[in-house]
């Protein structure tokens, strides 16, 4: 009932955190001079194409790009009248991409789901990686063990991305036959999806999943076995070893229940230092990811594409701490209960 | 007839060649209490651990036995696989250890972690140890077994947390109990229950005891026989009447000297005159806002001090006495400006003799900064009160530093003059603190705030982290330079043997009320709250024929709402405080 209630809560807030961060990505993304269309004004007057400025002018009036800055934020989240009416986010009309020449949603649609499945399979690869490393080499610390799991997980975090990006596609298709480039095979984009289709993108995902969560998995690591480290020498554990219980029970059951807290909490900020250094091993790696969209949008002060791409990645962040916040809430009755008293 | 137990000539070493613990022996029977004395570092602690087969990694076993009876045979515990160990922990020999709160994972429930010596070494059903873990709790005194069955460890306090823990170790019917310093980190009266409930149980069930401490008033309440350690080695060994009536050793003889004891008859002392003030608290309240768990519910606000009224006279030492959450820290807090008190509460401090009083809690700038110059803090836990990455010098010349004084020559010289003066020696200027005893860092703590030359020291607890002898030369340091500097005192403590030497006053105070106000003559010869006499009570005197009396202290040490009726606090009702003789007040009616 209480994580219930606390949840609801979270929600609440979640929503209004993400009003206001809505708000400073329009006013930061239109801090340089000038938009899209008055840079493409400029540049045709500059060229002495009358023709085109006509075209652009009527754009920007279409837009509402020539209204005050608060009313355009106002109509882009979908709050007041545009020259259509309403017709934000809020509508779900996620405005038009100037770059492309196309509506936001088409341009960023697949990749969306695309982008989240990349970085999702990543995060999942932390995980499965540095919780059963870390507890291992907080449980034989100053032992080959520990040395040999410290010595990988500072070597992931050392290599840049986009050079073990490179160096896993040349062995993983010299010896595996793993696929490079993209995240599917060609022929299967834009089909529907299909069993061939699934099985392509999973062993597309390979790659990805290890370049990009590979040093996130390293840190993790070590900070789990500092951690548990720190737990193994807590009264607690004495007590649990004066019961008769086993070591690995014992580990398990006590000292890695309360290193969890943490490792759960990074969840909210594990999802975006991911999209935002995958955008750079997306552009290496050929990912069809919104990774190399947002570079493009954040180049050509393409507002709407952007805000649009910077907004989803900071729902994306605040879906993971709610999550984290509500996960340790469950796994912590000292946050469920602590000011009980 | 062979011993339950025995350790033989058990030797224990770290890396370092010589051992940590150094043929050490001893035997105890089945239904008697052995207790082993000693100070920090004496190998007492370790020398039970290996018993139960949980030293630290890094410590070797380099000799000895360690024989106990298992179903009639003589078995060498050491010898033991780790599997066979394991069978034994828990079962037949179980532990207590000394800080209840840390002792049990805060995440999972108090029921369970007891249950789960249960499920580890009997095959019943869930329900028959649930059963069993029920009964358990209500014998070692919880009211509602089922609440505390399904309640995490932050729910309880010290008190119900180490009686959790002995019904964890008793669960099992142990032939064992070993306890390490079971109470040493409760309030005095909770450490008369909870020994008293040992013992209880003890006979009961016919099982040994094992009890590890630094007191020997404990010594003389629960022990059958004794070992006194010091460096690893056994220094005196005997029966517990012979030892405590007549010991032999000197180092046993140098622990009793040190003994605080409340003294039982005194020549009557007046209390000081309250002419010449330093400090005077006036109508002391302090309310705190509890969060409350979700923002729809309003805040609980906690009464922590309540209508506290007190007045320390120059030169002298008043001393505040009460259990954890009594509100003594929070006056002092109060006292030294940390902490606003409610409106309507005045603290006044005056520097010197005829010299105007300045209110603490309206202070500009520059009259705070001076403030601050006269009253300084000793803090009670000298390990975590001193930065671990500064130089001595650097501590003790950080006032002068913050305050803008002398020249950097000067300061040091100044640093030099308050290290002799409490008795650490100049040239220890720059080391860091690890390198000294706690004993030595309280010295250094005390220096620290000495070296502003301050005219009133609030000394929160500065002995309770220490060993009994350390304690002893720490409080003639404080007294040597109360008289020496002239002084003045407010001294927090929950321990009246301590307070009856170094107070000229005493004010007992209980769920942030003063319940009774004396000199400590008057007050030990003729206490008249019912907490005050629970309090003295419950205090173990190293005196094998003066055992602790447990009715007194249920009468004084339950809720207030249970004293008689002269004294009970009934809702709102509070008797007010009362001057029965002259320096003499207590919280009662008419």
């Amino acid at each position: 009932m209480i994580i219930l209630r606390y949840a609801f809560y979270r929600l609440i807030t979640m929503f209004l955190t993400l009003l206001l961060v809505s708000a400073l990505i329009f006013f930061i993304i239109n801090l340089p001079p000038g938009n899209y269309l008055t840079n493409q004004i400029m540049e045709l007057q500059a060229t002495g194409q009358d023709a085109g400025v006509a075209k652009a002018e009527f754009l920007q009036h279409e837009y509402a790009l020539d209204r005050p800055l608060v009313e355009q934020y106002l109509i882009w989240i979908g709050a007041w009248p545009g020259p259509y009416g309403f017709s934000g986010m809020l509508q779900g009309d996620f405005g038009w991409s100037f770059e492309f020449d196309q509506p936001v949603i088409d341009i960023v649609g697949q990749a969306l789901w695309l982008t989240v499945l990349v970085n999702l399979a990543a995060v999942l690869f932390v995980y499965l990686v540095a919780l059963p490393l870390g507890v291992l080499a907080a449980a034989r610390s100053q032992t080959w063990v520990d040395y040999t799991s410290s010595f990988i997980g500072y070597l992931g975090l050392a290599t840049p991305n986009f050079l073990l990006a490179l160096i896993l596609f040349y062995y993983g298709q010299k010896y595996l036959h793993l696929p490079i480039g993209g995240l599917m095979a060609p022929e299967l984009e834009g089909e529907p999806m299909s069993l061939a289709k699934m099985n392509s993108i999973l062993l597309h995902l390979i790659i990805p999943t290890f370049v990009i969560g590979t040093s996130g998995a390293a840190a993790m690591m070590q900070r789990l076995r500092a951690n548990m480290l720190d737990e193994l020498n807590k009264p607690y554990v004495e007590t649990a070893r004066a019961k008769g219980l086993s070591p690995t029970k014992m580990l398990m059951k006590y000292p890695l229940r309360m290193a969890l807290n943490p490792f759960v909490a990074d969840i909210g900020n594990l999802l975006p230092s991911m999209i935002s250094g995958s955008v750079l091993v997306s552009v290496v790696l050929g990912l069809q990811t919104i990774g190399p969209a947002l570079l493009t949008a954040l180049k050509s002060q393409d507002q709407f594409l952007a805000g649009f791409i910077l907004l989803f990645v900071a729902l994306l962040t605040l879906i993971g701490t709610m999550i984290s916040d509500v996960l340790l809430m469950l796994l912590d009755p000292r946050i469920r209960y602590g000011e009980r008293k | 007839m062979t011993a339950f137990l025995e350790v033989k000539n058990l030797t224990i070493g770290f890396k370092a060649p010589e051992p940590t613990i150094d043929a050490v022996s001893f035997s105890l029977e089945k239904g008697e209490t052995l207790a082993i004395v000693g100070e920090s570092g004496s190998g007492k602690t370790l020398s039970c651990r290996a018993i139960l087969g949980i030293l630290p990694k890094t410590a070797q076993i380099r000799s000895g036995q360690i024989l106990t009876n298992q179903q009639g045979k003589q078995v060498d515990i050491l010898t033991l696989g780790e599997r066979d160990f394991r069978a034994i922990r828990g079962d037949c020999i179980s532990m207590i250890f000394q800080e209840p709160m840390r002792s049990l994972s805060p995440l999972h429930k108090v029921g369970h972690q007891v249950a789960e010596v249960l499920e580890l070494h009997r095959n019943c059903s869930k329900q028959q140890i649930k059963q069993d873990v029920l009964a358990t709790f209500k014998r070692v005194g919880f009211p509602d077994p089922e609440r505390a069955y399904a309640a995490y460890p932050f729910e309880m306090s010290g008190g119900m947390l180490q009686r959790a823990m002995i019904a964890m170790a008793m669960i099992a019917k142990p032939d064992l109990l070993i306890a390490d310093e079971p109470t040493t980190a409760l309030d005095v009266t909770t450490q008369a229950q909870i020994l008293g409930l040992i013992k209880d149980l003890q006979a009961e069930t016919g099982m040994a005891v094992i009890l590890v401490t630094h007191d020997l008033g404990v010594v003389a309440n629960m022990a059958d026989r004794v070992v006194v350690m010091n460096k690893g080695r056994v220094m005196e060994r005997g029966c517990a009447n012979l030892v405590l009536s007549t010991p032999v050793h000197p180092y046993t003889q140098k622990l009793f000297a040190a003994a605080p004891v409340i003294p039982e008859t005194a020549e009557f002392v007046a209390p000081p005159p309250h002419d010449d003030l330093i400090l005077d608290m006036q109508n002391i309240s302090k309310t705190f806002q509890a969060r409350s768990a979700s923002p729809m519910q309003s805040a609980t606000l906690i009464k922590a001090v309540c209508d506290v009224n007190l007045k320390l006279a120059r030169g002298k030492t008043l001393a505040v006495v009460g259990e954890s959450g009594s509100g003594k820290s929070t006056c002092a807090r109060i006292a030294l400006g940390a902490e606003l008190p409610d409106v309507g509460g005045r603290v006044t401090f005056c520097a010197g003799t005829g010299e105007t009083p300045i209110e603490v809690h309206s202070l500009n700038r520059a009259d705070r900064a001076a403030f601050q110059k006269q009253a300084q803090m000793v803090f009670q836990d000298p390990f975590s009160s001193l930065s671990p990455r500064m130089q001595i010098i650097d501590t003790l010349t950080e006032p002068l530093d913050i305050h803008g004084l002398d020249t950097k020559a000067e300061r040091r010289n100044r640093a030099c003059e308050v290290l002799e003066l409490v008795g650490l020696d100049g040239s220890m200027l720059r080391r860091y603190p690890h390198a000294f005893s706690g004993g030595q860092r309280q010295r250094l703590s005390i220096a620290r705030a000495l070296t502003l030359d301050p005219k009133l020291l609030v000394c929160d607890e500065p002995t309770s982290a220490l060993d009994v002898s350390v304690q002893d030369q720490i409080l003639d340091l404080l007294e040597e330079i109360r008289d020496a500097r002239g002084l003045s005192y407010l001294f927090i403590s929950h321990d009246l043997a301590v307070v009856s030497r170094i107070a000229d006053e005493v004010a007992v105070m209980r769920q942030g009320r003063v319940v009774e106000q004396a000199p400590p003559c008057t007050l030990f010869a003729n206490p008249k709250h019912p907490y005050t006499r629970a309090l003295i009570a419950a205090q173990p005197e190293p005196d094998i024929n003066r055992p602790i009396d447990l009715n007194i202290v249920a009468l004084g040490a339950g809720a207030s709402s249970t004293w008689t009726e002269e004294f009970r606090f009934d809702g709102n009702d509070i008797p007010p405080l009362t001057e029965l003789e002259p320096g003499h007040m207590v919280r009662c009616h008419g």
